[in-house]
């Protein structure tokens, strides 16, 4: 079970929310909402371990997170606004690196399979300069179908993508609750999984509602 | 945990490949600055070969700064050092590769060209082999140092000269025993004083560099 606990966001001497609770269980998908600079990368980046929030923390099965560090993280998957996709190396050299250097080393072959699902067979081998916005995405969102870990965090997954990749990303998340996986997303986009309970939190200016 | 390792380095070496230029340029540095003294100093051999020590160090020191604001910058910008902070691994083991990688690419060549650049200046034979022995020692000392730097001013406008004005003062201690030995080579005085100092720095360096590049990273990306 993920926790959040009195969590309290500050950007500069702007509180962006306070007592923040929540709890996330195996096969639950939190859609955090709000309007633009209501806190929610934020929220997202301190729920990664890459931001300290001001007051609170943030429990992975009863333990903090800053206490966990590497054993955390060893369950997390967080892909965020940018990409994190080198432009000199090819699709696969991306996808098969990422992976390895979050811990999970996989095979050529299985980074092959993992991006012609995900829609880029025959582009394997192109340097990501020359893939479209929508196609970097997804060699970045390519991540999700080798993914071991338990936790997926996802900051504006549906971005940059057309209806079919949305449909398709629809049906991984759907499959990830389905083995038991949690999720948290931001997205302005309305989606739909058939699998596991969607739950929402709003994010407004100084408040949060569960 | 040495999987990893190798998976960056690897990137880093490959990225670099790709695009030479960035390579080639700290290296071109240091071979322009130091072909510059004869021509403004002047082609008496003794005068240069008694000021070689300090240009070559200064000039190799001025070269792997260049390179410096670099070294995190591209990872930041397209968001794998955020990857690189939630690894499964410790942070100060994969800013080492890091740093490693940085030197194979920017210090490395600067010591495997020295002695061409030792000889326009004048030195002899055994000052060169000095002088190879000290930059092999005090150059990754240069990038582990300034690693923390490069991770302090990341994300920060105008961070490259606020880089210099934190890094160089850290640098002079190298400076003087790496010149230092050179100088001692070549009047004939004993080096082995200047070169446990450096070893020393360089030890020191090598367990504490990283975990506070590594530090300085989180504050960064926070």
């Amino acid at each position: 079970m993920l926790e959040c606990v009195n969590l309290q966001c500050t950007r500069g001497d702007r509180t962006l929310f306070t007592d923040l609770n929540f709890s996330l269980n195996e096969g639950e998908i939190l859609h955090v909402k709000g309007v633009n600079g209501s806190g929610k990368t934020s929220l997202l980046r301190i729920m990664a371990g890459l931001m300290l929030a001001a007051e609170g923390e943030i429990r992975w099965n009863s333990k903090n997170i800053r206490k966990l560090r590497e054993e955390y993280q060893k369950d997390l998957l967080y892909l965020g606004h940018l990409p994190g996709i080198k432009a000199d190396l090819t699709a696969l050299e991306n996808l098969r690196v990422n992976n390895a250097l979050g811990g999970n080393e996989i095979s050529e072959e299985e980074a092959w399979n993992a991006l012609g699902h995900i829609g880029l067979k025959g582009r394997e081998d192109l340097p990501a300069r020359v893939l479209s916005q929508g196609q970097q995405r997804r060699v970045a969102l390519a991540r999700m179908l080798v993914s071991k870990a338990k936790i997926w965090i996802l900051d504006e997954p549906f971005t940059a993508l057309d209806v079919k990749a949305v449909a398709m990303l629809q049906d991984v998340l759907s499959n990830h609750l389905q083995q038991q996986g949690m999720i948290v997303l931001t997205t302005h986009q309305d989606f739909t999984v058939s699998q596991g309970s969607l739950r929402m939190i709003h994010l407004g200016l100084n408040e949060a509602t569960v | 945990m040495i999987k990893v390792l190798r998976w960056l380095i690897w990137r880093d070496l490959t990225l670099a490949m790709r695009r030479k230029a960035e390579v080639l340029t700290t290296l071109l540095f240091f071979v322009i600055v130091v072909s510059l003294f004869p021509l403004g100093v002047g082609p008496e051999i003794n005068t240069l070969a008694e000021i070689a020590p300090g240009v070559l160090w200064v000039a190799a020191l001025l070269a792997s700064m260049l390179s410096l604001n670099r070294l995190f910058a591209d990872d930041y910008h397209d968001g794998t050092l955020e990857q690189l902070i939630i690894s499964s691994q410790p942070l100060a083991l994969l800013v080492l590769g890091k740093i490693l990688t940085h030197w194979l690419l920017t210090g490395l060549p600067l010591v495997l060209i020295s002695p061409v650049l030792g000889m326009q200046l004048g030195l002899d034979a055994n000052s060169i082999i000095i002088l190879m022995l000290t930059l092999l020692i005090g150059t990754p000392v240069l990038s582990l140092i300034g690693a923390v730097g490069a991770g302090l001013t990341l994300g920060v406008r105008g961070g490259g000269v606020l880089l210099s004005l934190l890094i160089l003062p850290l640098y002079i201690p190298v400076l003087i025993f790496g010149s230092g030995a050179v100088d001692a080579a070549r009047t004939g005085l004993g080096v082995e004083a200047h070169f446990s100092l450096l070893g020393a720095f360089l030890v020191g360096a090598l367990i504490l560099a990283p975990i506070g590049a590594a530090a300085a990273l989180r504050i960064s990306l926070d």
